[in-house]
């Protein structure tokens, strides 16, 4: 099978400039598999070298590219021109819920504060001369944690949040996400007091269940659902008056 | 407010809303049934006046509301206008006892 090449240009506006910036626009030349990241890198390296942007591995493991594209958080690395642009136009932003730096480099420290916030590291309760924990990878506990441990980091999901905007302090999907994660590691010895950081109007209580973080988040995981979850294992810790 | 508290307020919202959802269909389905030969004050008198069971039912709805409502609106309070804090809590404490003594005087009005 033979791809038709891509032909013509591309109308792109890109954000210059701080929160106070604005969208400058550039013509960039259609290629086949063109992905929104190889066109920000074509500014920077063919029109404009002043232009800021992360990126690292190119291929959707380091969630380091993440952009609004056309409205939309995504991750521009594995985002193809050709699904997301509309009448051959982009409209290439920083995340939003996040400090712009410059361009399109937003300051992530709040977003993974929040993840140390929410108690997101883990903390086991045996020592290195200890045997190893078994966990059977069938078990309810596992399979659950499974379903929520590939978080690249990306915070497409933290971008997506409507409750974010509304409640800067939130933790946000990806923070509760990540404690749900290691609510359910059966060797994490921390739970009550990630319990108590997790639960209240800063945590999982003030999500509304939109499921913007589900819908975008482009390793198909869904913090909805670890989020529920908090909201069930903190009733369970209220009842048992371990909260 | 306290993380625990919070924690307490969404467990309190969410089993208000389960007496809720009996309630309203229970509520729903009289006045469906009540209307069938017109409606009028005489009935609905008639039906509540000296009726323990509907005073019980009405007291427990209202308290479901009086509860339910402002821990609603608390969140609405919260991020749209940005209202948080003691003198919101103040604010919805005293439109929980508004709510709970505005139903109840209506329940007895019509049980007595």
């Amino acid at each position: 099978m033979t791809m038709e090449p891509a032909k013509g240009i591309l109308s792109v506006q890109v954000w210059r400039g701080g929160a106070d910036g604005a969208f400058q626009v550039f013509q960039v030349p259609r290629q086949p598999s063109q992905t929104v990241l190889d066109v920000v890198t074509y500014i920077q390296r063919s029109v404009d070298a002043t232009l800021a942007y992360r990126f690292a591995c190119r291929v959707g493991m380091c969630g380091s590219c993440a952009m609004t594209v056309n409205g939309v958080p995504r991750w521009t690395c594995r985002t193809h021109v050709d699904k997301v642009a509309e009448g051959g136009a982009l409209s290439i932003a920083p995340l939003r819920n996040l400090p712009v730096i410059r361009d399109l480099v937003t300051d992530m420290r709040e977003f993974f504060d929040k993840w140390a916030a929410a108690k997101g590291s883990f903390k086991g309760a045996r020592s290195k001369t200890e045997p190893f924990a078994q966990v059977r990878p069938d078990s309810p506990e596992r399979m659950r944690a499974d379903a929520g441990i590939e978080c690249i980091g990306c915070a497409v999901c933290y971008s997506a949040c409507d409750v974010v905007s509304w409640n800067p302090e939130y933790l946000g999907p990806a923070a509760l996400n990540r404690a749900w994660t290691l609510v359910c590691d059966e060797r994490d010895a921390a739970n009550a007091e990630r319990l108590r950081a997790v639960a209240g109007d800063a945590g999982c209580h003030a999500c509304h269940t939109h499921m913007s973080c589900t819908e975008r988040c482009p390793k198909h995981l869904s913090p909805t659902a670890g989020i529920a979850g908090l909201k069930r294992a903190v009733l369970r810790a209220a009842l048992k008056g371990d909260l | 407010m306290s993380a625990r508290a919070d924690a307490w307020l969404w467990i309190a919202q969410r089993a208000s809303a389960v007496v809720l959802a009996v309630c309203v269909v229970v509520h729903l389905a009289t006045i469906i049934y009540a209307v069938q030969g017109g409606l009028s004050a005489a009935e609905i008198l008639g039906r509540t006046r000296g009726n323990v069971a509907w005073l019980v039912f009405y007291s427990v709805f209202v308290l479901a509301v009086a509860v339910h409502a402002p821990i609603g609106l608390r969140s609405v309070l919260g991020e749209w206008l940005g209202w948080r804090g003691r003198t919101r809590e103040v604010f919805l404490v005293l439109l929980a006892g508004l709510i709970a003594l505005m139903g109840w005087r209506a329940a007895l009005a019509v049980f007595g």
